[in-house]
């Protein structure tokens, strides 16, 4: 953060201003190419424009919006990805907590637990996907095979409009629950040690110091998981695509997967646009938030380092 | 509760928890290295005769189905992985440890606004980009190209090094740097030979987490590449249906297809944590 104040001549003093645009440059330059179409989808969203229909083609202003008012497949997706990121984000944050709990202390077997379970969150999600697709499968599957144990003969996982979300949701915290697990290991293990002492020599009982210390002290982690955590559900694609291409029926239908459908099933450019720019506002107001958190985390750390 | 129940309450947890997390990889490891009539079997058995025909017909690139042979391309989609990889990631490498740099040790007039909006990639919805930019890769002859997927694989993994180099280099205190300039050393030289070799540990971490998020990128090329240029991800997928009910060769694809990934990952494992939360927390 500190500046460069050499003493150096006055001519190469120019070249220093300049310096940091000319490395910072590049990186913008490739990244602006990127921004082009992102304005092109906020037109394309304002625009009647279906690739079937080329002549058609016309401002709307922002009928788009207004038609998803009255919509109810619009409100299927919201509903969706809403049920979609509270039930995966809340049941992560859960276990992942409850696991960084277990693995706390450094001992070997417990560094080597941790590292283990890394492991599904290296997989990427669509081939976790289809991993579990072969497991669910009705006719081999094992976890079919599993629940027809327990009773449950005729549990069709993803193809069940009635189980298909538990099954991608399951999917999800696969995947994603050793991420949060990750970060609340790192948090737990870099709190300092001297209330947790203070509270063991004056014998306050587990529940109390989990509620009243650990978790306090561990907030700021827990925040920065969870918005981290939000940003990806509300946007999740390739765990639901991989699994149902959004199916059966609309029951997976969340927005990118619905976004996807309608530009190049259905060729409608300006509803699959208008649908994106409402996900957009949504994540970055949580990017806001997330950003501005991770600043103050890291700011903490320095301040204690 | 008495400390011997605790111990074994908390054995069990762990134990039910390893078998969750675990258990789908062990699971598609043996059946890729069973027949079709083992996987079909039920209930599953454990104790089969191991075969490697689900790999020998992947990596020969034929497939004996029922109805003649079918020519499997998966072995051209683990290479298009490793292409696409290791160039988006060197690519980003170029670009971005420069600009860390200049982002770390400089205050200037909107950097933070740039440094913010190349961190906000990260976070838009991406098919936000993908979709208006299928339409513009078919101006550009861009459509199906190395080149034009490279480029956007930058989204993923250029904000990802930027943000963990530029923490490496804020870390690093400057005055080294300072005393080597004001020994007459030319400002290339001072980032060559003192930043960067100090900045190495997050830059190896940054690089390694970039190369996995872009092997597991999945959107990117199911809406930019067809099948010749298309990795793992999107290959597996197509191949599922191609392969029909020729399990055993899915299991075998799956496999192939996260092994470099997880082997990776154990590699590299205590960098990883840094890198996933952008370094934020330091374990």
């Amino acid at each position: 953060m500190s500046d460069f104040t050499l003493p150096v001549p006055a001519r190469r003093w120019r070249a220093g201003r300049l310096l940091p645009y000319l490395l910072s440059l590049p990186s913008l330059l490739v990244c602006i190419g990127i921004v082009i179409p992102f304005v092109a989808s906020a037109i394309y969203s304002l625009q009647r424009y279906n690739l079937a229909f080329p002549t058609g083609r016309a401002f709307i202003g922002f009928g788009n919006y207004i038609s998803f008012l009255s919509d109810p497949s619009f409100w299927n997706t919201v509903e969706v990805s809403v049920i979609y990121t509270v039930a995966t984000v809340g049941i992560e944050l859960l276990l992942g907590l409850a696991i960084a709990m277990l693995l706390r202390e450094r001992t070997f077997l417990n560094n080597v637990i941790s590292v283990a379970l890394m492991l599904p969150l290296m997989t990427a999600p669509a081939l976790a996907s289809l991993m579990w697709k072969l497991m669910t499968n009705p006719g081999f599957g094992v976890l079919s095979w599993a629940v027809s144990l327990i009773g449950l003969s005729n549990f069709k996982w993803a193809s069940d409009p009635h189980t298909a979300m538990l099954t991608v949701v399951l999917v999800d915290i696969w995947v994603y629950t050793p991420f949060i697990m990750i970060l609340l290991l790192a948090g737990l293990r870099s709190l300092p040690p001297a209330p947790f002492e203070a509270a063991r020599l004056d014998g306050v009982p587990a529940r109390f110091v989990f509620f009243r210390v650990t978790l306090p002290m561990l907030s700021p982690f827990i925040v920065t998981a969870c918005l981290f955590r939000l940003l990806d559900s509300i946007q999740q694609f390739d765990i639901i695509y991989a699994m149902t291409q959004g199916g059966p029926g609309d029951s997976l239908m969340v927005f990118q997967v619905g976004a996807y459908l309608d530009f190049f099933q259905y060729t409608n450019v300006g509803r699959s646009a208008a649908l994106l720019m409402v996900l957009w506002v949504i994540t970055y107001f949580l990017s806001d938030r997330f950003v501005r958190q991770w600043h103050k985390l890291r700011e903490r750390r320095q301040g204690h380092a | 509760m008495p400390e011997p129940v605790i111990r074994v309450l908390r054995g069990g947890a762990l134990a039910l928890i390893l078998l969750f997390f675990l258990f789908p990889i062990l699971w598609i490891l043996l059946m890729s290295f069973q027949t079709n009539a083992d996987i079909l079997r039920i209930p599953p058995r454990l104790g089969f005769t191991p075969t490697l025909s689900n790999y020998v017909a992947l990596l020969s690139g034929k497939l004996a189905t029922s109805s003649g042979t079918l020519d499997i391309t998966f072995l051209r989609n683990l290479g298009n992985s490793l292409l696409l990889s290791v160039a988006s990631v060197a690519a980003s490498l170029v670009l971005g440890v420069p600009a860390a740099y200049a982002f770390a040790r400089y205050r200037f007039r909107l950097g933070e606004s740039i440094a913010f909006t190349l961190l906000s990639f990260r976070f838009a919805p991406p098919l936000l980009v993908l979709l208006p930019l299928s339409l513009y890769f078919q101006i550009l002859g861009l459509t199906n190209t190395y080149g034009g997927l490279i480029w956007v694989y930058q989204l993923i993994t250029l904000p990802l090094i930027l943000w963990i180099v530029r923490g490496y280099f804020e870390d690093a205190s400057p005055d080294i740097e300072h005393a080597y300039r004001v020994d007459g050393h030319s400002w290339w030289r001072t980032f060559t030979r003192i930043a960067i070799p100090l900045a190495r540990p997050g830059i190896a971490a940054a690089g390694l987490l970039a190369f996995i998020f872009a092997w597991n990128n999945f959107v990117f090329a199911l809406v930019l590449a067809s099948a010749d240029k298309q990795p793992v991800t999107v290959g597996a997928l197509a191949f599922v249906t191609a392969a029909g009910i020729q399990y055993g060769q899915i299991a075998a694809a799956i496999v192939l297809s996260i092994l470099p990934t997880l082997a990776l990952a154990l590699y590299a494992q205590r960098w990883l944590v840094e890198g996933l939360s952008l370094g934020a927390v330091k374990g």
